[in-house]
């Protein structure tokens, strides 16, 4: 039963190249040009969609972008799946399938049709109102609604597809390659600027190309034919580059856009595989030109949704260009004259027009009397009161509009038809010259908003920039391409246009019908069903901001941003609340102009380029010995290595014993190093750590903890001084970055008098931490010829060896309590280094430690880690480390801040160690600390910050920070738990050997 | 997205850079013969303007240099760019 509407072959349509496509799982045919919207107008399928709230029936609107109702699922069920894709954008080639949305079981019988017949009960705010009470159900409320509502279908499996990103860069960028764009940048690319001319559309030429009003005339050619040759002269310019199918998502301050470039969706299945797919251009342009053209509005009457209600341009776009048909029985609904040119191009391809009605008292330029001598019927000063037809218009009803436009008279004539192409004038396509901070004003005798103040360097040209008619177009581009440029001459001068004198506009916002308006339905925003009853709901409620109003009945809140009717909304609210349009303003017009996908949006940081991450030279090795990785910062840290299915648990206190017994080995390449260099690197240190440096001799080793200004710990790490002017320091692994940014910043902008400069060399070393009893045996075998005696290698010095040829560092530090060496080599030694650590150490059972056994090892020993045992709130006097504050020290960062009132409180938190009551119960880290259980509320006097099963001990250790519980020693305390309430006492935080005395064990 | 002239690289993109917030606040020379009030006024206090503010910035992930910048925090113009430790233009 499908009508064949194709009515006259295009030049823009391959006729030869016959293409099959699905339509929700039936088989349609179209040729190579198509898209999927005109391919389906030409089997006559204009039913495509429901509506989101009423789930009524909706069919194609637009040729373009702008789309609202005409969104379809591209490849349901496939990985290469998209929802809410515009059928008027997608090119069609074989093995296309696309199905409708927001309708089940079929878009031709939706049960949330029902929705459609109760709409009465679902004015704006419904479920803000509705579902608020009792507050507890909304849960329950949601499951409904959600399976009730939405539009496409997410995918379900990964995209198999490529996206890319690309950097460009242009002396000039014209957005849009309507006759604007085009003579725009021909002029600019001749005048030797680098230019760049995107155009969302695969053709260039916009809609001049099928331009077909015979009084139009540029050098007494027709528009089209004109253009036509221009844009056939633009492959000889130099220094102009052409990206068609690409789309301005965004225009930043700075001139700075990022457009998407769509490089296979138009390709079958076949030709997609292993190619980028959607390209994302970040290009910063010196000026930009914005020829984005103009906007069709519908017109505002009862029922004007229904399948078969489309824009005139599109009408004439479908006809002009693919060749396309919308209807056999057209009738045209104006209040300009453009909706002439679409009824003559359907009358000169010999498809009926029935009658053009028209809101305006007359018209008397040469296309209208052009139409009255072709017979077409004219009903001057009528408007269309209802439709009707369910899944396709059937007719229309017109009445007699009073001379105001506020109400209707006299009988009622029907006019059966099955296209109405709606004229409602034209809005400029101002959303990226918005975006970009510039300012517009509105046009009182035009009723459009157009650009004022630019606020970076860009012009907008043609019908964006509020021209219509080819003579001002021209003109105007002119003008403004000669002070932009700052050139005498362009092709323009000389061009001589003609054009039919368009008679005015006669705008009404809201058309009137015979009914009430509670009884009508007259839809502005199409995608979200808002209705102009929601909008003057919204009124009487209160809201007069336009941005709430917009949220309210959620207006130009859908997937279309309510390109066709955010004009209609605002003259409508304007004419209900009293006030001006230019007063009330727009919503505010954000990116992306037209949805972007995920992909183009991530690029290639997708999968293991999502969140880079580093890994030290000994990775390899973690990796074949079976460790379990953590990541601390952007490194992978080897966690722990299980042996034969061991749980984490049973790894920590296998390692954390090895390593007091024997001997462990730890990777401590993360650690970030900062090598400092410079005749003042001694003063450096003194004021950026809290203790002394001065009297560091060369060789030796020192802990410092660093501070903010603000008295807050906020690194520590160990430095060694390496020679009379050259020091190396040790950082946190996280903080390594910001502890570097930290130096460079006081010393390029408060201390530039001293010579000190800073190279981060973590990258440069790869760091083996050897510890145990055992670990001078196992370096002396690495090493023999050190001498590792306490005398001449004491606990916190330094030595400078060789391993065969590999030079290494060694510095006698230690962070577990034991006799240990950091043996630092160039990192491309690194794995070898821990090769022949092993090697060595196998005879004394060497154990590796990930990061959660030196954890355990450290709280044995109460060494705090900054990040987990601090929370940038904690003094050194907190944390009961007084004795690495100088006293003696004139200043250093943070020193003030300690003797603030604040910090000086007795009742801060401070760090103290927890034992538990019962040794077997080991503390959940971040528990709460209470010293009272029958009370409610109760006062939380801290948390535990590190907690775990010394096997060292044979107990349950942790580490907290209790409201004054540095007077607590020996306190009962308790920590609550779901469950149960656990019995805690206050400890001294070392746990273990608190005399050092394993350090030189 | 700015494009920051890097008084010592030229212009690069925002991405780089990280601002520092108010510039010419500078640290006392004698902290310790401040009182309670007078030290929270240089910790704490920041004027955080809407309109033209002096700002600290840093090429974070390019020379790592800190340099100033008079910037319309309402609009984002970048009106002046200068190094460390040179005048401020005048308004």
């Amino acid at each position: 039963m499908t009508k064949n509407l194709r009515v006259k072959s295009s030049e823009y349509i391959d006729e030869t190249n016959r293409i099959s496509f699905k339509f929700n799982g039936k088989t349609y045919h179209g040729f190579k040009g198509d898209t999927l919207a005109s391919a389906l107008l030409a089997n006559d399928v204009h039913l495509v969609g429901r509506s989101f709230k009423y789930h009524r029936p909706r069919g194609i609107m637009t040729s373009g972008s702008e789309e609202p109702n005409a969104i379809v699922q591209i490849h349901p069920g496939t990985n290469r799946t998209e929802p809410n894709v515009r059928a008027t954008e997608v090119e069609i080639y074989e093995g296309l399938e696309a199905s409708s949305q927001n309708c089940w079981p079929s878009v031709k019988f939706d049960i949330g049709g029902i929705n459609n017949f109760l709409s009465p009960f679902f004015p704006a705010g419904f479920y803000y109102k509705t579902f608020m009470w009792p507050a507890s159900f909304w849960e329950k409320y949601e499951f409904f609604i959600r399976h009730s509502a939405g539009l496409g279908k997410s995918p379900t499996t990964s995209d198999p597809d490529i996206y890319d990103h690309r950097n460009v860069h242009c002396d000039v960028l014209v957005v849009g390659a309507g006759i604007s764009g085009i003579m725009a940048a021909k002029n600019a690319a001749k005048n030797n600027f680098k230019t760049l001319l995107v155009e969302e559309k695969n053709e260039l030429g916009g809609s001049t190309i099928y331009e077909n009003n015979e009084f139009n005339k540029i050098d007494n050619k027709s528009p089209s034919e004109w253009l036509k040759k221009e844009i056939e002269e633009l492959k000889s310019i130099k220094n102009l580059e052409i990206k068609t199918r690409t789309s301005v998502a965004a225009y930043h301050q700075y001139n700075y856009l990022l457009a998407r470039e769509n490089l296979t969706d138009h390709l079958e299945a076949k030709n997609k595989t292993n190619k980028i797919r959607q390209r994302l251009l970040k290009i910063r342009a010196k000026k930009v030109i914005l020829a984005t053209g103009a906007l069709e509005r519908p017109l505002i009457f009862n029922n004007n949704d229904r399948p078969g209600v489309m824009l005139s341009s599109a009408v004439k776009k479908y006809s002009e260009f693919y060749g396309v048909a919308c209807g056999s029985k057209n009738v045209f609904f104006t209040n300009n004259d453009s909706a002439y040119e679409s009824a003559l191009s359907l009358y000169n391809k010999g498809i009926n027009v029935d009658a053009i009605i028209d809101i305006r008292e007359q018209s008397e330029s040469k296309i209208v009397k052009k139409v009255k001598e072709a017979g077409i019927k004219i009903y001057w000063s009528h408007s269309i009161v209802d439709t009707a037809g369910y899944k396709r218009l059937n007719s229309v009803s017109i009445m007699k509009l009073s001379n105001d436009g506020t109400s209707v008279t006299g009988s009622k004539i029907s006019i059966s038809c099955d296209c109405l192409g709606v004229a409602g004038g034209w809005t400029p396509a101002v959303h990226l010259y918005t975006q970009s901070g510039s300012k517009l004003k509105f046009d009182e005798e035009k009723k459009i908003f157009v650009p004022n103040q630019n606020t970076s360097e860009q012009i907008s040209v043609g019908s964006c920039g509020g021209d219509f008619k080819i003579n001002e177009i021209i003109k105007n581009l002119n003008q403004k391409l000669k002070d932009t440029f700052n050139i005498k001459e362009t092709d323009l001068d000389n061009i001589k246009v003609e054009i039919d004198q368009e008679n005015s506009k006669r705008n009404i916002w809201l058309l009137p019908s015979d009914k009430p308006l509670g009884k009508t339905k007259p839809f502005v925003d199409y995608q979200n069903d808002a209705t102009v009853k929601d909008i003057k709901l919204a009124l009487r409620e209160g809201f007069r901001s336009i941005e709430h109003v917009k949220r309210y009945t959620t207006t130009g809140m859908g997937t279309d941003q309510g390109k066709l009717g955010n004009m209609h909304a605002l003259g409508i609210i304007a004419d209900t609340a009293g006030v001006k349009m230019g007063e009330l303003g727009t919503t505010t017009f954000r990116p992306p102009y037209t949805p972007l996908t995920f992909g183009t949006i991530v690029g290639r940081n997708v999968g293991k380029f999502f969140d880079i991450f580093r890994r030290t030279p000994m990775n390899d090795w973690h990796v074949e010995n079976k460790a379990e990785f953590e990541n601390v910062g952007q490194w992978k840290r080897a966690w722990y290595y299980p042996i034969s299915g061991e749980t984490m648990h049973q790894s920590v206190q296998r390692e954390s014993k090895a390593a007091r017994e024997s001997a462990g080995i730890l990777d401590a390449s993360t650690l970030g190093k900062i090598d400092i260099q410079g005749s003042d690197a001694s003063e450096f240190l003194n004021r950026v750590y809290t203790n002394a440096w001065s009297k560091l001799a060369i060789g030796k080793c020192r802990y410092g903890l660093m501070l903010n200004e603000d008295g807050m710990v906020y690194d520590d790490g160990v430095t060694t001084r390496l020679g009379e002017n050259h020091y190396i320091m040790t950082t946190t692994t996280g903080g390594a970055a910001n502890v570097l940014g930290k130096l460079e910043d006081y010393l390029q902008t408060e201390w530039p008098e001293l010579d000190v400069y800073l190279t981060s060399v973590t990258d440069h070393y790869a760091t083996a931490s050897l510890c145990g009893p055992n670990s001078k045996k196992i370096l002396k075998k690495i090493i023999p010829d050190l001498d590792l005696s306490d005398e001449n290698f004491p606990h916190m010095s330094f030595k400078e060896a060789n391993i065969g040829s590999i030079q290494c560092r060694i510095m006698r530090i230690s962070f577990t309590g034991e006799h240990s060496y950091e043996i630092n080599v160039q990192a491309s030694y690194g794995k070898d280094l821990w090769e022949k650590c092993m090697e060595a150490g196998k005879e004394f059972n060497i154990t590796p430690y990930g990061t959660e056994t030196m954890h355990l090892l450290r709280a044995e020993k109460g060494f705090i880690i900054v990040g987990q045992d601090t929370d940038g709130t904690m003094t050194p006097i907190d944390l009961q480390m007084d004795w690495i504050v100088s006293k003696k020290k004139y200043d250093f960062i943070g020193k003030r801040s300690l003797y603030r009132s604040d910090t000086m409180r007795e009742d801060r938190k401070q760090l103290v160690g927890l034992l538990t009551d019962d040794p077997n119960i080991v503390l959940e880290e971040g528990a709460q600390i209470v010293s009272e259980l029958n009370q409610s509320p109760v006062e939380m006097l801290g948390h535990v910050t590190s907690s775990y099963f010394s096997p060292n001990l044979k107990k349950s250790i942790a580490l907290a920070v209790v409201r004054g519980g540095k007077d607590m020693m020996g306190k009962k305390l308790f920590v609550p738990m779901e469950n149960k309430n656990i019995n805690v006492t206050v400890a001294n935080p070392v746990f273990y050997d608190e005399k050092n005395e394993r350090l030189n064990a | 997205m700015f494009l920051i002239n890097c008084p010592y690289c030229g212009e690069r993109d925002q991405q780089e850079f990280k601002a520092g917030g108010e510039a010419h606040i500078e640290r006392p020379k004698q902290p310790t013969e401040l009182s309670d009030d007078e030290w929270a006024e240089y910790l704490f206090m920041r004027k955080n303007i809407k309109g033209v503010q002096f700002e600290r910035w840093n090429h974070a992930h390019g020379c790592r240099k800190w340099f100033n910048m008079v910037r319309d925090t309402s609009n984002d113009e970048i009106k002046a760019i200068y190094k460390m430790g040179e005048k401020p233009p005048s308004q």
